[in-house]
């Protein structure tokens, strides 16, 4: 047992930050440090800045364009993005589409996607929840009806991250109505420019456009889309929420945070002492680096490969832990970035790229730039324990772990 | 980075698990607290057989060379049967006090003893009002011509009873009772005279002693190390323990979570299996989630038993027993709410972890004590490297 990185780890490590200190664009390091939303071409200015490097997605066969990397590099190249910080690469592409079209997808269909998804080319978003079908996902009404060599496509689907930059969805459609409510559905591709598509923002409480309603109105999707089999959809859906998961707790993200709060700290005051000096404060702080400190710990021996005492077993109930545990520490990071911004958190900055620090120029000063997001950010996080399977739903997956049925 | 164990390291935790399910039994464990030492001569020269007691001692000494994982496997076996046994006394205290603190000929002297058996140690450093203060040291030591001579009163000195020898600490200089400069440590034969101790069984079922020094002359080769410097001695130690205590916390909740799954699922009410109810299954889940945490913990302060800087080991080791002694709270007190009224009893096993853990967690402060102390160090990541601008 060596619980160090060993000195491969450690060079691989230091290669990966010289990479990020040399490339990653300073804007868009400056919008993650403070908590602002990151534009789509933010987002595919990075990508397609790694695609360049050869790391795009590392985790992916090597004919793909992935790098043999052990799953501990790839740990550290994620977490090393996470903490500098760097762009999180768009899940929904490289994590999600992408290893489920290499594992069920047709020749077809990974030649014409692949390279396309790892250079952010095209835009993926995802179809699975729906108005009466959230944590209840095999619950979903939207209907695809075969009609020749076609699947013409009719419902709705809501809470879909950032849809209005979408080229494409993956969806789960209903194809069929068997005797369980898993089998008849059908994993179908479809392009956002298709006729019949309406996408509806939905405002967040924090003010911000993130996440979608979809309507599909007798939508043509060519049946060279589907993928796998035609009522087998839920299977592709079951290998999605068993993937690679070496993100799922944000371990780096929660880390840059709480470097950032012991930054922010020293110069916010009170009592004419550095909040940072505040035995509160610090013993807070201190309890949630414990805890995080845990947390890479737990997934770091996952990753590594200990078979958990063949109690929790299935790596569906591991990632239930590290999804549970993460979104648990980052939302307390949350938190506690909120309090240390104090009266300054009260400021509504408006246009979320808004970045002034005083009033505009009449030189009164209204806000430091960070606290402004201090608040929003807390409302915005509060969506980690629920979505991609809310806390209680990871909670019923380790139940099934531990007592079975 | 390497999670997996050796296969020696595999054959002995198999090993020790297939002895101690088979002399640990609950009933067995209550015959062994009848006898005269309040545990049992035979399991301890089974442990020594088996080379458990020297298993981190130098082969030239009788051991068998291992380390800190070793002793974090046994110390995880031990949390799982509930030992009575000195172990952590004896082997994990005493022997680390020997091995990194002793010369050579106390070594050679004392070291074979340890591991087979015959030689049983204790450390007895606690004071009334020491706390968890480790340089918090009032017993005097004075130099008389080429002898020593102490006068103090130790507390709580597990299982300080049966010691043939006594691990002393004592103040031989320094600027006050608080310094870490100016403490010495001796070993003190238990029979000597001016040496009086109280034996007392604790509230978790092992031994512990009171033992009070009145003018204990004791000669020049009495001292381990050096006069008036052992302080950093006494820390290293400490953490060694740390990182036992951790290790064995870390067995015993895994014992309390698999027997409070075993219990919901075969007793009954309301017509169902109590594993039937989601409250109780999801509190199981926090239960499994919290042993899973201190776990990586207590590896981690396994880990970082290797790294030279105190500083380091000082914050690695208090964060450590902050999430040790936060789970096992939890795990604990879940424990004995799940199985009710039964779980109170004396009769049923679940109290007697639900106790271990309890009082382990007394050993060199809790999750509050050290969050303040890790706090005061500046957290686990106190230099903080600016982000890129």
């Amino acid at each position: 047992m060596n619980l160090q990185f060993t000195s491969r780890e450690l060079l691989f490590r230091d290669e990966v930050r010289d990479f990020l200190l040399s490339s990653v664009p300073r804007d868009i390091s400056r919008k993650l440090r403070n908590d602002h939303r990151l534009s789509k071409d933010d987002i595919v200015r990075w990508q397609q800045i790694l695609n360049a490097k050869g790391w795009a997605v590392p985790h992916w066969p090597v004919e793909w364009g992935g790098t043999r990397w052990t799953s501990v590099e790839r740990y550290i190249f994620r977490e090393e993005m996470q903490a500098f910080p760097a762009p999180p690469p768009l899940d929904f592409a490289v994590d999600m589409i992408g290893p489920l079209l290499i594992a069920r997808g047709s020749d077809e269909q990974k030649r014409r996607f692949l390279p396309r998804i790892a250079n952010l080319d095209d835009w993926w978003c995802q179809g699975f929840s729906e108005p009466g079908a959230g944590s209840d996902l095999a619950a979903l009404k939207t209907s695809a009806r075969r009609d020749g060599n076609k699947y013409v496509l009719n419902g709705q689907k809501i809470w879909t991250t950032m849809a209005h930059y979408a080229d494409w969805m993956f969806c789960l459609a209903r194809t069929a109505h068997g005797e369980k409510k898993q089998s008849g559905i059908s994993f179908l591709l479809v392009n956002m420019k298709s006729a019949g598509i309406t996408v509806r923002p939905i405002i967040t409480m924090e003010g911000d456009h993130e996440v979608n309603e979809v309507f599909f109105d007798d939508v043509q999707v060519p049946a060279e889309n589907l993928v796998g089999e035609q009522d087998r959809g839920w299977d592709c859906a079951k290998f999605l929420l068993s993937n690679e998961r070496t993100t799922i707790a944000r371990v780096g993200v929660s880390k840059a945070r709480i470097r950032r709060i012991k930054e922010l700290a020293a110069s916010e005051h009170r009592r004419g002492q550095p909040m940072i000096e505040d035995r509160r404060f610090r013993e807070r702080l201190a309890a949630l680096e414990v805890e995080l400190k845990a947390l890479e710990m737990t997934q770091l021996r996952f990753l590594a490969g200990e078979e958990i005492d063949g109690r929790t077993g299935a790596s569906d109930a591991t990632a239930s832990l590290l999804k549970i545990k993460g979104a648990e520490i980052q939302q307390a990071t949350t938190e506690l970035l909120l309090e240390l911004a104090g009266p300054f958190a009260t400021p509504f900055a408006g246009d979320e790229q808004q970045m002034t620090d005083d009033d505009g120029g009449r030189g009164l000063f209204v806000s430091p730039e960070w606290a402004t997001r201090a608040a929003p950010t807390y409302f915005h996080w509060r969506k980690m324990s629920i979505y991609g399977g809310s806390d209680e739903i990871q909670r019923n997956i380790l139940a099934r772990g531990i007592f079975g049925g | 980075m390497d999670f997996r164990l050796t296969e020696e390291q595999r054959l002995l935790k198999d090993t020790l698990a297939r002895l101690l399910a088979e002399l640990y039994t609950f009933d067995r464990r209550k015959c062994y607290q009848l006898e005269a030492d309040g545990w049992s001569r035979v399991v301890w020269a089974r442990l020594a057989d088996l080379g458990i007691l020297g298993s981190s001692l130098p082969e030239r000494f009788g051991g068998t060379g291992g380390g800190p994982v070793e002793t974090m496997i046994i110390m995880n076996a031990i949390g799982r049967c509930l030992l009575l046994e000195p172990f952590f006394a004896t082997v994990v205290l005493g022997g680390n006090l020997l091995s990194l603190g002793a010369n050579e000929a106390q070594k050679a002297q004392l070291l074979p003893a340890l591991a087979s058996g015959k030689l049983l140690l204790a450390f007895a450093h606690t004071e009334r009002h020491s706390r968890y203060d480790l340089a918090n040291v009032g017993t005097r030591a004075r130099r008389d011509g080429s002898q020593w001579v102490l006068n103090g009163e130790k507390c709580v000195v597990l299982h300080g009873d049966v010691a043939g020898k006594l691990l002393v600490s004592a103040r031989s200089g320094g600027t006050d009772q608080y310094d870490e400069d100016g403490i010495s440590l001796f070993l003190v034969d238990a029979e000597l005279s001016g040496v009086r101790r109280t034996g007392y069984r604790t509230q978790d079922g092992l031994r512990a002693a009171s033992v009070s020094l009145t003018d204990v002359r004791l000669s020049s080769d009495a001292l381990v190390g050096s006069a008036g410097a052992a302080f950093p001695l006494i820390e290293e130690v400490a953490h060694q323990g740390i990182a036992a205590v951790c290790a064995e916390m870390v067995g015993a909740m895994e014992e309390m979570h698999e027997q409070t799954v075993e219990y919901l699922k075969t007793r009954v009410q309301f017509g169902a299996t109590l594993s039937k109810f989601q409250v109780l299954q999801h509190r199981a889940v926090d239960m499994l989630m919290a042993v899973e945490q201190a776990r990586s913990m207590a590896m981690f302060a396994t880990m970082m038993l290797g790294e030279k800087g105190s500083a380091e080991r000082r914050r690695a080791m208090s964060a450590a027993k902050i999430q040790v002694g936060r789970s096992s709270r939890f795990v604990g007190q879940q424990a004995i709410q799940l199985h009710g009224g039964i779980g109170m009893t004396m009769d049923c096993k679940i109290g007697h972890y639900f106790k271990h853990a309890t009082l382990l967690d007394l050993q060199f402060g809790g999750a509050d004590l050290h969050l303040q102390e890790l706090a005061e160090m500046g957290g686990l990541t106190p230099r903080v490297l600016p982000l890129p601008e």
